[in-house]
Order: structure tokens, then sequence, then C-alpha cells
């Protein structure tokens, strides 16, 4: 089962390259059955705890291993989830004007199919060096879809992208090879074992760390990422600013909770919890400045990248007190996790809808889409409740993943991350509502635009991811009960 | 021992020539060639870790020296794309180094 997920979209991104002209066929299909695989896995999880999976028969420490626990899983169910949904979108996005020349969405399918794969790799690896590849591989794949609008901003944007995750990608490797010839092994539960506070330890956890800063795009790194995201086609931009940005979070929590976790001091989690602080205000006064609505999704992605980040300060100050993971700990790893998982529903939903909107009126200006609503009603409405998740109203996914934090930022007595939380809530809720008061303004509605005609799928597509990351704040207990399968810091978890 | 020392010195030097030239290159193909020196560097890092075992009865580490080979594959496959994008972005605009004025 645990194949299945990484090989089935590998094999569906190649036949998608062969394939062409049924090429969305066969990626919508391969995204149904690897979410009902997700599914499945997550159940199998839930229910009998972590999956392991030695790749032809040999384990650790020499072969690759891949291991399904609680996060892998709800990372997995989540990314196909997004998938499933971009891809339906995107039938209607590239829809072809049946000529032979080349199209972009001809580039579209093998790539954001190899990405999800690799995506798929990432979450399930064990050790550090399969990760290393997942991560190039899932970077790659990432580049060639900011490049394939093909404006000169899109090459200037995916050049930045790539020497910056090219500079990354090296940091990490030299990370791994001190981790390698200090300990001899690659392996994630074996390294934790024998990672002790001395220089090399040190000295590869802040190469790694740094790298993976890089590539996900924390304040002050995130220089590549407002204008890769927001020059891609709004399919490849809902895919980046959900899932791959997710994909290097998720790395760094496995390795901060894992290999890292015995020399992680306070002060370094201290450190990131305060880029984190200064992504979410910086992100979000940005957001507020911009007049183009994908730059602005852009800048929010940014933002938000920083809350992802303010459990690592909380989880670290857990390890090193004595109960410090029962009070708080499980709070704030559950409250990152959660995060993430409603701000990738949430921020895909709100880049299809954005890209519906570009779509019918030819045109991003916050000012020109007074009024939208009464063309669009269901994508006004996607984008006003995906909205609802990242300001965090209840009673969406997104209000959880802040109750969760606040509660453990309290019991951790470092109040002033709850500060943070709620001023990024109110600058989110900010420019949030600067885009819906446009949408439904009534000014200007007296000679209604012109628009080109939308297919209903796209709208649709967007409208169930942004009501799912509003499901995700209903049904709390199944996705908090799948993750504490398999954590890190509670023995026998 | 003594080529040990060779290659553990020739890739602190690597990298930071690699890293300076990074941090100071405005021309694309300056930026990817001394990311290219600097990926170097971590591949010779790499060879030194497994160079350790080299007088010993096992002999030479295999590990480090796959990681590397992998490593090199990563390295070529950006390198290929990214001088290809540097190849269009300068038949679209004439340009050979990244504009600032977008930089926030």
């Amino acid at each position: 089962m645990i194949v299945t997920m990484v090989l089935l979209p590998f094999l569906g991104g190649c036949l998608a390259f062969l394939l062409r002209r049924t090429a969305p066929f066969v990626a919508v299909l391969g995204a149904a059955s690897v979410a009902a695989t997700a599914a499945m896995l997550a159940v199998g999880v839930w229910r009998s705890g972590p999956r392991i999976y030695a790749i032809g028969g040999w384990g650790a420490p020499i072969g690759i291993e891949l291991v399904a626990d609680g996060l892998s899983a709800i990372m997995l169910l989540t990314s196909a989830v997004v998938v499933l949904a971009v891809s339906v979108y995107s039938i209607g996005y590239h829809e072809h004007d049946d000529s032979d020349a080349w199209h972009p969405g001809e580039g579209f399918w093998p790539l954001a199919l190899i990405l999800w794969g690799a995506l798929n790799v990432l979450f399930l690896s064990a050790d550090v060096f399969n990760l290393y590849v997942a991560l190039e591989l899932m970077t790659l794949a990432a580049v060639g879809l900011v490049v394939l609008s093909g404006g000169e901003a899109a090459l200037m944007a995916a050049m930045r992208y790539a020497l910056a995750a090219f500079a990354a990608s090296m940091m990490y490797l030299l990370g791994v090879a001190i981790l390698y010839g200090a300990y001899g092994r690659l392996d994630l539960d074996g390294l934790a074992t024998v990672v002790s506070p001395e220089p090399a330890a040190f000295v590869a956890a802040a190469l790694i760390g740094g790298a993976l800063l890089l590539k996900t795009a924390l304040f002050p790194l995130h220089f590549w990422l407002p204008r890769a995201h927001a020059a891609a086609p709004a399919p490849v931009s809902a895919l980046l600013s959900s899932l791959v940005v997710t994909g290097s979070f998720y790395l760094f929590l496995r390795l901060w909770t894992g290999v890292f976790s015995t020399i992680a001091v306070p002060a370094a989690g201290q450190f990131v919890g305060a880029l984190g602080a200064g992504a979410i205000l910086w992100g979000s006064l940005q957001a507020l400045r911009q007049q183009h609505l994908k730059v602005m999704i852009a800048y929010s992605t940014v933002a938000q990248v920083g809350y992802l980040f303010l459990p690592i300060p909380l989880l670290t100050s857990a390890a090193t007190t004595p109960d410090g993971a029962l009070l708080w700990g499980i709070d704030a790893w559950n409250g990152g996790i959660y995060h993430a998982i409603s701000h990738a529903l949430a921020k895909a939903a709100m880049f299809l809808a954005a890209g519906t909107i570009v779509h019918a009126l030819g045109s991003d200006r916050i000012v020109g889409i007074s009024g939208i609503a009464r063309q669009l009603p269901i994508t006004t409405y996607a984008f006003g409740i995906a909205g609802m998740t990242l300001i965090g109203l209840p009673p969406s996914g997104g209000f959880v993943a802040k109750w969760l934090l606040l509660s453990a930022a309290f019991a951790s007595g470092q109040w002033w991350w709850a500060v943070v939380i709620l001023a990024g809530g109110v600058l989110t809720a900010g420019y949030i509502f600067l885009v819906l008061g446009q949408e439904l303004s009534l000014a200007g509605t007296d000679q209604p635009v012109e628009l080109s005609k939308v297919p209903r799928s796209m709208e649709y597509a967007a409208f169930s991811l942004a009501v799912a990351s509003l499901l995700l704040g209903l049904r709390v207990i199944e996705p908090i009960a799948l993750l504490q399968a398999g954590l890190p810091f509670v023995e026998g978890g | 021992m003594s080529s040990y020392v060779v290659y553990v010195v020739g890739a602190g030097l690597l990298l930071v020539v690699g890293v300076h030239g990074a941090l100071t290159a405005r021309h694309l193909v300056r930026l990817i060639l001394a990311l290219n020196v600097m990926s170097g560097g971590v591949f010779l890092a790499l060879i030194a870790i497994s160079a350790r075992g080299a007088g010993s009865a096992a002999g030479p580490d295999p590990v480090p020296q796959a990681l590397v080979l992998t490593g090199i594959v990563v390295a070529v496959s950006i390198t290929a794309f990214v001088l290809a994008l540097a190849r269009r972005i300068h038949a679209l605009s004439g340009r050979t180094s990244l504009s600032e004025e977008d930089l926030e």
C-alpha cells in the first residue's frame, strides 16, 4: 500500500508525458485512486500504528525504508485531496483549442504528477539521504512548473527560485555529509539515538536547518517565493503554496523533533520562532500593500509559513521541561500540523478561486474585481471560506490550529507567541476583507463587466477545497487521533 | 592519512571559493558556476569521509561514494535546467543577470 503511494504518481507522470491528449484523465484517475489509498493507509495507521516497508527487503541502516506514521499519513491524505481538486480544476483551466501547437497544459500534467510523487516520497522517507533526493526532485519539478506560463517575469522568478534551491540543496547535502562522517549512519531513527551535543552535530543541524528554512521560504529567506508563486499559472500556484512549502516544513519538523531533538537548545527554538513571528507580521503587511490578487495571496503564504514555525520554540521548551510534552508539547505539535493541513487546503482553494477570477476577467488587479460576486458567486464563496480558515475564525480548521497553538503558548508561559498569533489573525482579516469587500461591492455594477466563460468544474474544485478546510474544524477528533500514531516525543505513542 | 587531509583542505577551499562566488557574482553563468564549485566542495567532503577507511582492511567506505554519485546526478540536472533557463532569459530579454528592482 505504501509503495502504491509512490509508484502511482510517478507512473502517472510518465504516462501523462507520453499520452498528452489523455493526460488529464490519467491524472484525475491516478489522483482519485491515490487519494483512496491514502485514506485506507490513514485508517490503517490510526487503527494499528505506524507501518514500515523496506524496499527490496533491505532494512535500515543500509537499505531504504519507507515509514508511514500518523504525521506521514495525514500529510499524504492532504496532498492527495489537494492534487485531486487541482487536477479537476486544471482540466477546465487548460482546455484545448484543439490545435496541434504546444500548450502549457501538456507540460503541466507530467510535472505536477512527478512533483506529487516526490512529495509522497518525502512524507514516507526515513533516512536523511532519501529525503534529500525527494527534496531535489520536488524542487526541480516545482521550478519547471513555474516556468510554464513562459513570460519574462516567470522565467526570472523561476531562476531565482532554482538558484536559491540549488544553494540550499548543497547546504543540506553538506549537513548530511557531516552527519554521516560523525555517526556513520543515515536513518532517522538510528541518528536520533546517537546524535549528541557536540560541534559536528551543531554544524550539521545549522546547515540542514538553514537549507530547509530557505526552501520553506521562512522570513527573511522568503525573497524568492512571492514572485515565483504569483507568476506561475493558477493550478501551479495552488500546488506550490499549499504543498511544496508544507513539504519542506514537514522535513524541518521531522528532523527537529527526531534527529536533532537532543541538541535543539531553547535559544535556537526561540530564534526560529522569532523568524516565524517576523514572517507573520512582514508577510501580512506586504499582503495588505499589494494591488494584484495573486501577489497578495503569495505574500499571505509568506505570513502563513511563519505560523508553521511558531510551534518550534514551544516544542523545544517542552522537551527540556519536565512534563512539558504532556502539558503543552502535544498541543503545539497538533496545532502546528493542523495549521499546515488547513493552510494547505485553504491556500489551494484561494489560489484556484483567484485563478478563476483571472480566467474570467483577464486581469488580477484587486480594484478590477469589484462586484464579481454577482457573476461568480461560488468562487467568491470559496474565497471567503478559505479566508475564514486563514484568519482562524471558528469553526474552521485554522481556528482549531490557532486555538491549540494559543493554549500551548499560554501553558508554556511564552505569552509573546500568543500576541503574534492574534496580531497575525487581525492582519490576515485585513487583507482578506479588502478583497472580499471588492468582490461584494455594488459600485460599478451598472455596466456589468464582460467575463469569459468559466467551466463549472473550476468553480466547484476551489469550493470543495475551501469546504474541506472548514470541515477540518468541525471534525477534529479523528485527525488528532491519527496524529498521535508514532508521536516522536511520547514513548510508545 | 595524507590523502584524507588533502581532500578535507581541498573541500574547504572549494566551498569557500564557491560561496564567495555565489554571494558576489551577478552574471547568471558566473552564479551557476559558483554554485557548481560549491557543490564540488561538498562532494569532495563526502569523498574525504569515504577516504578515512582507505588504509584499513575494510577499504574505503562505499556509502559516501554512492551519495556523491547521486549528488552529482542532482547537481547536473539542476545545472542543465538552470543553464537552459538562463539562455531563455537572455533570448527573451537580453539580460544576463537577475533583476533587482522587483526584490522586496
